[in-house]
């Protein structure tokens, strides 16, 4: 298991937890980082404020790789230009593409999605988009130079879990890519049942965030992720589709 | 005038390091963009504001 590393843009990872700092405290960043054991945290680009001093970069430890999102993108154009002004603000060249155009559903646009890829990937971006888990697009997006493919499980901060589990499940199958689960997991039971699924990571913040003991809910994140990562190594026992298997010796004993 | 962070301000003129340099803006946490443009660091002190100018000073908040 030591040698079982997530590589995304040439970069090894330990951890198969993202944290989102969206609903950000420095508790929240110490147990995602210290009981949850996460290597790669979101960050948002916005207008800064002369009055507040104090930064999210602040609080977030050495060695952490930061993976700034395009939130508040409604175009691919808009997408390009924040990734842009992440990467000037210094701090390495993840990309998390995010373009929504409806904010109800906060739901993504998987075709401004792809545009965007493509400009960023050609220039030299890691380029991790969020999508709605579509086979052909997860194509596109793999010919646009993703690093990884991002699917939703369910609405962004529902705490709702697998609700897309058969689609993510394809794309598993099919992309020759790392598949991270994005939005919506909000249970360790639901982070393991997608790493058992196949999927390389999974990221979380509201079920961190909303949690009652944060740094104990970081910590079951973490074994629910591992343990559901050993079951997929290991490959599941396989399901009867009728009837029963005996597990103990059927020979003979108290009678002939 | 010149728009920064959609505020109109009279500062056509100076350059953009003096601007900074009279904020309140750390320095080391900020990237700025100028009509659409990133300006990288190293310009600051060549980049005259000019009136209509659009710019964003932007830094890095907590996100999903």
């Amino acid at each position: 298991m030591n040698n079982d590393t997530l590589i995304i843009g040439g970069h090894e990872f330990h951890s198969r937890f993202i944290l989102g700092s969206g609903k950000y405290s420095l508790k929240l960043i110490k147990a995602a980082v210290e009981d949850a054991g996460a290597e790669l945290i979101t960050l948002a680009v916005r207008r800064a404020n002369t009055r507040e001093q104090e930064n999210i970069l602040d609080y977030i430890p050495e060695g952490v790789t930061l993976l700034p999102n395009t939130s508040g993108a409604r175009t691919a154009e808009e997408a390009v230009r924040i990734a842009r002004l992440a990467r000037e603000l210094g701090c390495g060249d993840f990309v998390k593409i995010e373009i929504m155009r409806d904010s109800k559903y906060l739901l993504p646009d998987n075709q401004e999605t792809i545009k965007a890829t493509e400009i960023l990937a050609r220039e030299g971006f890691v380029v991790m988009p969020y999508m709605y888990p579509d086979l052909n697009v997860a194509r596109d997006l793999v010919n646009a130079g993703a690093a990884t493919i991002m699917p939703l499980a369910s609405p962004i901060g529902s705490n709702k879990g697998l609700a897309t589990r058969e689609f993510i499940q394809i794309l598993v199958d099919e992309i020759n890519l790392p598949i991270i689960v994005d939005a919506g997991i909000g249970r360790p039971s639901q982070a393991c049942e997608a790493m058992e699924m196949g999927v390389a990571a999974v990221m979380a913040n509201t079920a961190l965030a909303t949690a009652g003991d944060l740094p104990l809910m970081a910590a079951a994140f973490r074994q629910a992720i591992e343990a559901g990562r050993k079951a997929y190594l290991s490959g599941l026992g396989r399901v009867l589709s009728r009837g029963a298997s005996a597990s103990d010796p059927l020979t003979g004993f108290l009678r002939d | 005038m010149v728009k920064i962070n959609g505020e109109q301000l009279n500062i056509a003129g100076k350059t953009l390091a003096e601007y900074l340099a009279d904020t309140a803006y750390n320095p080391r946490r900020i990237a700025v963009e100028r009509n659409g443009e990133i300006v990288p660091k190293a310009r600051y002190g060549e980049t005259v504001l000019q009136d209509g100018d659009s710019i964003e000073v932007v830094n890095f908040v907590g996100g999903g």
